[in-house]
């Protein structure tokens, strides 16, 4: 416990006595809590915080180890829980790049004494341009439900319009985000998808479309796994009745698939989390959106966009905010949405990630994933009951199985796999009670051989079980 | 050799300059920076390809132009960058008002790279993630100590998020009551940051904002005036940007509960605060506190961040979830809240921010915490009767004193030598200073915002003011001096109006700026 009669804090150097009483001499004031006067008395706070007394830093440590160490992670088990948070490598470099001091202490600076985080931020817009083959990509919002969000509101303002159309396959949470984000001016609706493969159900489309639709939203991957074959169809037929084409995008599948942009996506937005975050339960989310370099998309857009600016020395290149008059720190209300912190530093480790992987290890990565979750899905159809892809798509890193054929529910199954020290994925019973039983696993590059069959086989046991 | 002599008042500093650069220059095809696990032969024998499944339709045709680069020469180069940034870890960190930036313990940094933290699903089973739900929980409690609140979500990530957060709290409330279309417009004040307004706004809210009086505290007759049925809610800052305590804010509180309205306070930055006085006996029925500013998270250029929210009683259902709670002996997770917004963040936002935040608090204790507000508000009073006594500023408003911050103005100084706030700004960085004017619009003129926090020492907050005193003396007797600088900070003064807001020539990539550089040397 730290003693605070007997030492200053080391957190707060002028708790010495003297210095204080110096610094109150120069203001000409007796005591501290003569500087509180303008706060009624009727305000002061007269109890006790209900505080624990402070900890030494050593104290604090074993405190604190003691609680996380209560966690158990998913380098111990092995964890096949994915929707929308992905367990991937994260090369060291990305670590280290982002705990360097400089980047993680600072903050809001001038193109000046900031100009290496300018610059980091500039190289992560320009490397996730080329991954998505778009020219403009902005500084990275909170999460992918929350660029889903802005890019739908972006196209309800670029259209005068104020309805929605989005998957019934979005994920539950993300749906959560941008309801709540578009109420109370847009509606949502949701668009059917077909119940074999999963894919979105072009007559619903055209049912519910209208000259009232702001924006078609898809995913690719989808929420559920499968790929979406029909994006063009979809653009094009969002086109036709003057709606904004948004496509929704898990950027480590860009090394093997098609970007939004090469089927008519007009915005293009998604989760960077798989570039290089870990999890950290959740704290590892941050959202990106893309447009193409047209004045339209940029001034929509409520989030901060660097451009590169000359100085007034030949041969330097400084940054700056692009169009800032758009946005909510210069107009208030009259803005484009808000602005403020989110997540810079996940987007500049975005950028280390796609530098350090380059076109080569997005491919292997895009076909690793492809591999090793087809080999999943392969051996887990050999388990007596268990369908391993419930729908017939080609899926990337996650995939449907279904379960309802074994009898047991998916709560009841994954609480056995625990035992053996495993994750099983996202039970879908509650979110999508149309598919009974199933389940969203995730299956990635960091999943070895080994993992997988100690997987099947525990489903093996599990479901052939009394 | 001669000892130094150490009574020269500004900094002799020169910023790295590593003249990098843009990293999509440094490709060099073939080279790796590190390569992908890939699939066990046994696998590719049973699978194939992998790639041979996606629909021709769907497969990428050509590999995305990314650069090929060596790890070092990646590491290097971002080390450089960061080099090029001035972290609070570098510099007296007093010139970015408004944002706390405070002292960044290291043991806080240290806990959170466990792979107890870092390699946890947000959706494994309770029972697995009981230490990080314990310590959310605990945080809570401290939370509601601090602020006299009863209960607190996390899930905002960040100020701007939480407000947001607050806004679709009123408007949900007001839905339940059956009152949501009538009450369509929420109060702010023109000190209180952009994002009040704006995030009210974009719950579609009209916008009524109040303007201070003559002695910079908000006006309580302007806001009897507007305030009706129509008043959904009240939100702002105390103390604003200013760092004057507005003395009548129950009074304020009372005016909007009569009418029928919430009110929320904005304490992202509670600094002055802690221990002293809370939201609930000053009437709110929500608040928020910036882990990344008053609780010593980091900023991180911007985020990952938290603005915990705390609400009263009567709200706990409209919270967005899930909220952690305890029972029997068991961390759980509550995501069945009857009236709940929804989510504004998925899963938990971001738990590091809370894990740094709860080990602050413990460091402190009840009595710590209280020394911070002490000493950070000691400490700006200490700055202000020395900025004020620099020639050509002056803190407009109220005489007497300030709680955690002041903005100042430079109108004088403007007014006689023709140096603006922003010219003393960039010749700030020559001295390794941040240097923060103000949001927009600049009710005070020349504005300047600075905010000292506890983490700085007398000596720290003299050397602050010695440069800006120097600044003061070179714009009377040498103001082209300020107004070309900086000269030893990474880069020169910007030439760059056209290339920020006219199309034709912004560039918001490295590939949409070739592509402009080669347009105009045709057109050339």
């Amino acid at each position: 416990m730290i003693n605070h009669k007997k030492n200053a804090h080391p957190y707060i150097p002028n708790t010495a006595p003297s210095v204080q009483a110096e610094m109150l001499k120069e203001i000409g004031v007796e005591s501290i809590d003569k500087l509180f006067d303008g706060i009624p008395d009727e305000l002061h706070f007269k109890g006790e915080m209900d505080i624990p007394k402070a900890l030494t830093e050593f104290e604090l440590r074993r405190h604190m180890e003691g609680l996380l160490n209560k966690n158990k992670s998913s380098n111990e088990y092995i964890n096949f829980l994915g929707a929308g948070c992905w367990q991937h490598f994260v090369p060291a470099v990305c670590d280290e790049v982002n705990q360097r001091s400089e980047f993680l202490t600072a903050y809001a600076g001038e193109p000046y004494e900031d100009h290496g985080r300018y610059q980091a931020l500039f190289e992560y817009q320009s490397l996730v341009a080329e991954l998505v083959d778009m020219d403009v990509v902005n500084v990275p919002t909170f999460d992918w439900g929350q660029a889903a969000a802005t890019s739908i509101r972006m196209a309800a303002r670029m259209t005068g319009r104020s309805e929605v159309l989005l998957p019934k396959t979005i994920a539950t949470d993300r749906y959560k985000i941008i309801k709540n984000y578009c109420s109370p001016d847009i509606e949502c609706r949701l668009v059917d998808y077909d119940e074999e493969s999963g894919q979105l159900s072009i007559e619903d489309l055209e049912e519910k479309i209208s000259t009232k639709t702001a924006a078609v939203y898809i995913e690719n991957p989808s929420f559920l796994g499968f790929i979406e074959t029909q994006g063009q169809e979809i653009s094009d037929i969002a086109q036709q009745f003057g709606a904004i084409s948004v496509v929704g995008v898990d950027p480590s599948s860009l090394g093997v698939l098609a970007p939004p942009a090469h089927y008519g996506a007009d915005i293009v937005c998604g989760e960077l989390q798989p570039l290089g975050m870990h999890m950290n339960y959740g704290g590892g989310q941050a959202g990106f959106i893309a447009t193409r370099d047209e004045e339209k998309f940029i001034q929509e857009f409520p989030s901060r966009l660097f451009g590169i600016v000359p100085t007034i020395v030949e041969g330097e290149y400084g940054f700056g905010d692009v169009a800032y008059e758009r946005t909510s720190f210069a107009l208030r209300e009259k803005g484009k949405e808000s602005v403020g912190t989110q997540t810079a530093l996940w987007g500049i480790t975005a950028g280390v990630y796609l530098s350090l992987l380059g076109p080569e290890g997005m491919h292997e990565l895009g076909q690793t994933i492809l591999q090793k979750s087809q080999y999943t899905i392969q051996q887990l159809d050999k388990v007596q009951g268990v369908q391993s892809s419930r729908f017939k798509a080609t899926s990337f890193k996650e995939f449907v199985v279904d379960f309802n054929q074994t009898g047991k529910t998916v709560e009841e199954i994954h609480n056995k796999l625990l035992d053996n020290e495993i994750f099983g994925g996202k039970d879908l019973s509650k979110d999508f009670p149309e598919l009974g039983q199933c389940a969203l696993y995730c299956v990635t590059e960091v999943h070895s051989k080994e993992d997988i069959d100690k997987l099947v086989s525990s489903i093996k046991e599990v479901v052939e079980s009394e | 050799m001669k000892q130094i002599v150490r009574d020269h008042k500004v900094r002799d500093f020169n910023q790295a300059k590593w003249d990098e650069p843009i990293i999509l220059e440094l490709h060099q095809p073939g080279e790796r920076g590190v390569i992908i696990p890939e699939a066990e032969e046994m696998i590719v024998e049973s699978v194939g390809d992998g790639i041979s499944q996606v629909p021709k339709n769907m497969r990428r045709k050509k590999k995305p132009d990314l650069p090929e680069i060596s790890q070092a020469r990646v590491l290097r180069h971002y080390v450089r960058l960061s080099q090029e940034t001035l972290g609070s870890d570098f510099n007296v960190e007093i010139g970015q008002g408004t944002c706390t930036m405070k002292y960044i313990p290291k043991i806080n940094e240290l806990l959170v790279r466990t792979q107890k933290l870092t390699e946890i699903h947000p959706l494994q089973n309770v029972n697995s993630v009981q230490g990080i739900l314990e310590i959310i929980y605990k945080l809570d409690l401290c939370m509601r100590e601090i602020s006299g609140m009863d209960y607190f979500s996390f899930q905002p990530s960040g100020g701007t998020q939480a407000l947001f957060a607050m806004a679709s709290l009123v408007r949900a409330y007001h839905n339940e009551n059956g009152e949501g279309t009538q009450r369509d417009e929420i109060i702010t004040t023109i000190f209180s940051h952009p994002s009040q307004a704006a995030t009210a706004a974009v719950k579609g809210y009209k916008i009524i904002t109040l303007h201070p009086d003559k002695d910079g505290f908000p006006d309580l007759d302007a806001l009897k005036e507007v305030v009706s049925e129509r008043t959904a809610g009240f939100v702002v800052a105390n103390p604003e940007d200013t760092g004057i305590y507005n003395p009548r804010i129950k009074e304020f509180t009372k005016v909007v509960h009569e009418a029928g309205g919430l009110c929320y306070y904005d304490q992202a930055n509670a600094n002055g605060l802690l221990g002293i006085t809370r939201a609930k006996e000053a009437g709110f029925d929500m608040c928020f506190f910036n882990l990344h500013k008053t609780f010593a998270a980091p900023h991180m250029c911007g985020g990952p961040a938290t603005g915990a929210l705390g609400v009263g009683e009567k709200l706990k259902e409209f919270l967005p979830g899930p909220i952690v709670e305890f029972e029997d002996g068991k961390y759980t997770l509550n995501d069945q809240l009857e009236h709940s917004i929804g989510m504004v963040r998925s899963y938990h936002g971001v738990p590091q921010t809370m894990v740094r935040a709860y080990a602050w608090i413990r460091a402190l204790g009840a009595d710590g915490l209280k020394d911070v507000a002490k000493v950070a508000v000691l400490n700006n009073n200490y700055l202000y009767h020395k900025i004020t006594q620099i020639r050509g500023a002056s803190a407009p408003y109220v005489k007497g004193k300030r709680l955690e911050q002041v903005r100042y103005s430079w109108e004088q100084l403007a007014n006689e030598t023709g140096v603006t706030t922003e010219d003393v700004g960039r010749r700030m960085t020559d001295f390794a200073h941040h240097y923060w004017t103000s949001h927009h619009p600049y009710i005070v003129p020349q504005p300047f915002t600075l905010e000292p926090t506890e983490s700085y020492s007398k000596a720290d907050l003299d050397e602050y003011i010695a440069a800006l005193t120097q600044i003061s003396n070179e714009a009377y007797e040498n103001p082209e001096t300020v107004k070309n600088a900086p000269y030893n900070s990474v880069i020169h003064k910007l030439d760059e109006q056209d290339y920020l807001d006219d199309p034709d020539k912004w560039s918001i990539s490295w590939r949409s700026y070739l592509k402009k550089v080669k347009m105009e040397e045709g057109v050339k």
